[in-house]
């Protein structure tokens, strides 16, 4: 009798844990990207909201820990702040619990500040913003949020990493920087200087130059003074047709010094950079062009299904922690799966990574990776150029990780 | 002397090309006395047409057939659209051009696509003519500046020197005379649209495969051809071309310039610290602020010179 009970107590309690623990299997998670998907960059929007839809449809149903089927809709904030704030409004009004946001880290200041407003003020409804693409430290440091979590490296951690790299290149001894003049660029700038002096204090600064975003047609003049400053190297955070244009002008002056990048794959640089020829180009980013497995496959489908590239991996960064979120919390809740994602480990790109809790910023491996002719083993070929970007080292995420200042205040 | 010979060299290089792009929209103006918002979508078109042309034939034949192309739609424009809406004065006729601007911009999106065009200059026109100082001077940029010449100097005689740019002028002053002596003043005009939108074409041509080919480039232009049509002084060819090469110049030797207002302080003895009144503004260099000097510059001329540098109508 005693043993039936106890038979008949422990079966219920595990039909108990097995059907919590699906709880939310089969649910559909909506997320709204707010992003600039028309204007001056759209081509990056459009591309990395194709990525988000492509990668929600492959990572789906079984092929997640959560079982959750993920969606995601698109809110046109045009890249501005506060057409994005506009755009929040809409998509909570709608029931979004879940919002995305990458491009410009003025916008993502303003979303992160409205969305913890918002959670204030609509208990019960709260909402948790995935920064996949603004990079200003600030936004994990003295500005940091609860409800922001950010799946790329920021600025201080990517400068971390190439100051690293540098370290050990014997031949860069003068640097020039150019940079756009706005937040991101003042800061590539401000934090290569800390970095390198720390690192390497025999490295000069010959030059800097902030030039205004999307302004300059001819970056000739630039290229002429950073030939005239003696530089050897050139380190840059532009992006867009900022990046295009200088590779465009050195290559013109036929000049080859190493030119160290954040942006070198993003829509239209890998074409200008395969007319250069033999371009010395490298970039530090969270991914390369050399994935094995699952991530290769992924890029390949990509490729197949749109005739584009596949180059914000962050996507798939995003997908991956919410599902592991979920599956942990065992629930679609966003205040517990924001609760679950504090100092989870989930499996990134190529190897696990973890969310920092103190401040919400992913610990990732970052890559240097240089413009190469694509090979047989990594034949990948961004833009159809026959080159791609080879790593060249892998920084470990604990040499790349800062510091954070960040006192985040958490829901009671 | 080295930064003088390089910084000219580039400084006149980048005028002439945006005289190319600005004659055809004051060529327009001082004909029919219409300000074309969708020039520089004229200027976008010709760069995608030659892409696709140069694809197919090569980029020599591009150079002749994709200004063609896009002066018959020009044409066309005028014709089917323009024309219509001319009864109804200047602000009609300015909107209408305004909305073309953003329908060319969404065909252009749905026909190319929304990223940039691998459109790339000749292998015939690759390396360098010459080198100053060490520093290559690329062939193609050699190859703008005498297309640019070419254009000048040819849409200069055919204005002045040629029984068409008689009719035309006349046309522009005395339309009931010119009817009456059996010129078809309309169609007179139709190839005056046209014409202006085959130069910006042709900038085009020249311009996308020195630039970035995308569909942001009309919009990334446009300010700047604004700019030179009125500095110039609307209207004004020979305005158009002194603007351009000033515009041309002195911002490519801004660029070069390291020094501050605060720098300048300090050398006169007078140091200011970084918390003094305004000491952010007087500590920009001249450099940083070299891609608004062609704002501030026609800021400053329509202050004290309306009618633009060689402009003939009283602003």
């Amino acid at each position: 009798m005693h043993r039936t009970i106890m038979k008949t107590f422990s079966l219920s309690m595990l039909a108990f844990s097995m059907s919590s623990a699906f709880a939310q299997q089969g649910e559909t998670v909506k997320i709204a990207m707010i992003e600039g998907l028309s204007g001056a960059f759209a081509n990056v929007g459009q591309n990395q909201l194709k990525s988000y839809q492509f990668v929600a449809e492959r990572l789906s149903g079984t092929k997640n820990p959560a079982g959750v089927k993920f969606e995601f809709v698109p809110f046109d904030n045009k890249g501005s702040p506060q057409a994005t704030l506009d755009q929040l409004k809409a998509a909570t009004d709608q029931g979004f619990r879940y919002v995305t946001q990458g491009n410009s880290s003025a916008v993502a200041g303003a979303l992160s500040d409205a969305v913890a407003k918002f959670n204030e003020r609509n208990p019960g409804k709260e909402v948790i913003y995935i920064n996949y693409a603004g990079v200003d430290p600030a936004l994990t440091n003295e500005r940091c949020n609860y409800w922001h979590f950010r799946v790329d490296a920021d600025t201080s951690m990517k400068m971390e990493a190439l100051t690293s790299f540098i370290k050990d290149e014997p031949k860069v001894k003068n640097v020039y920087l150019i940079n756009q003049n706005y937040a991101h660029g003042q800061q590539v700038a401000k934090y290569f200087k800390e970095g390198i002096a720390r690192k390497r204090p025999d490295v000069k600064i010959v030059g800097e130059d902030l030039h205004p975003i999307a302004q300059v047609k001819d970056f000739s003049p630039y290229v002429a003074k950073i030939k005239a400053a003696g530089a050897d190297a050139i380190v840059t955070g532009n992006w867009g047709t900022d990046m295009t244009l200088l590779v465009k002008a050195l290559n013109d002056a036929g000049m080859k010094l190493p030119l160290y990048a954040y942006y070198a794959g993003v829509s239209g640089t890998p074409t200008a950079l395969a007319q250069g020829k033999d371009m010395n180009v490298s970039q530090v980013a969270i991914s390369h062009s050399n994935f094995t497995g699952e991530l290769r496959e992924l890029r390949n489908e990509f490729k197949k299904k749109f005739n584009d590239d596949y180059y914000t991996f962050q996507t798939y960064l995003t997908v991956s922690m919410l599902a592991q979120g979920m599956a942990n919390a065992k629930s679609t809740n966003p205040v517990k799966v924001a609760a679950a994602m504090e100092d989870m480990t989930f499996k990134g790109l190529g190897s696990e990574v973890k969310m920092r809790k103190s401040d919400h910023q992913l610990q990732q491996p970052l890559y240097i990776s240089k413009w190469t002719k694509a090979t047989a083993k990594d034949p990948y070929s961004e833009e159809n150029t026959g080159f791609n970007f080879a790593v060249v080292k892998k920084i470990d995420a604990y040499i790349s990780s800062t510091p954070t200042s960040c006192q985040m205040k958490r829901p009671s | 002397m080295e930064f003088l010979t390089i910084s000219l060299l580039y400084g006149v290089s980048y005028g002439l090309l945006l005289f190319m792009l600005s004659s055809g929209l004051t060529l327009i103006y001082s004909m029919m006395g219409v300000l074309n918002f969708a020039h520089a979508s004229f200027y976008m078109l010709g760069a995608f047409f030659a892409f696709t042309i140069s694809q197919l034939v090569g980029f020599w034949p591009a150079l002749l057939l994709a200004p063609l192309a896009v002066g018959v739609l020009g044409a066309a424009f005028e014709r089917y659209f323009l024309r219509r809406v001319h009864a109804f004065g200047h602000v009609p006729e300015l909107l209408i051009t305004f909305g073309l601007a953003f329908i060319v911009l969404e065909l252009v999106q749905l026909v190319w696509g929304r990223a940039s065009v691998d459109y790339r200059i000749p292998s015939q026109l690759e390396g360098a003519l010459f080198s100053v100082y060490g520093t290559p001077f690329p062939m193609y940029r050699a190859f703008m500046m005498l297309v640019a010449c070419l254009m000048l100097v040819s849409v200069w005689l055919l204005l002045k020197k040629t029984r068409i740019g008689l009719v035309i002028q006349a046309a522009l002053t005395h339309p009931e005379a010119v009817e009456v002596l059996g010129h078809n003043v309309p169609r007179v005009f139709m190839l005056v649209f046209g014409g202006g939108a085959a130069l910006a074409g042709l900038a085009g041509v020249i311009g996308g495969n020195a630039y970035v080919t995308e569909p942001n480039m009309a919009a990334a232009v446009g300010s700047i051809i604004f700019v030179v049509v009125v500095v110039g002084g609307l209207g004004s060819l020979g305005g158009a071309l002194v603007a351009s090469l000033l515009i041309g110049i002195v911002q490519t030797f801004a660029i070069g310039i390291n020094v501050s207002l605060a720098g300048g302080l300090e050398m006169l003895g007078l140091q200011l610290s970084s918390s003094a009144f305004g000491y952010q503004i007087l500590a920009l260099k001249v450099s940083e602020v070299a891609p608004i000097m062609p704002y501030m510059l026609m800021v400053l001329v329509l202050i004290f010179r309306p009618k633009g540098l060689m402009g003939t109508r009283e602003g």
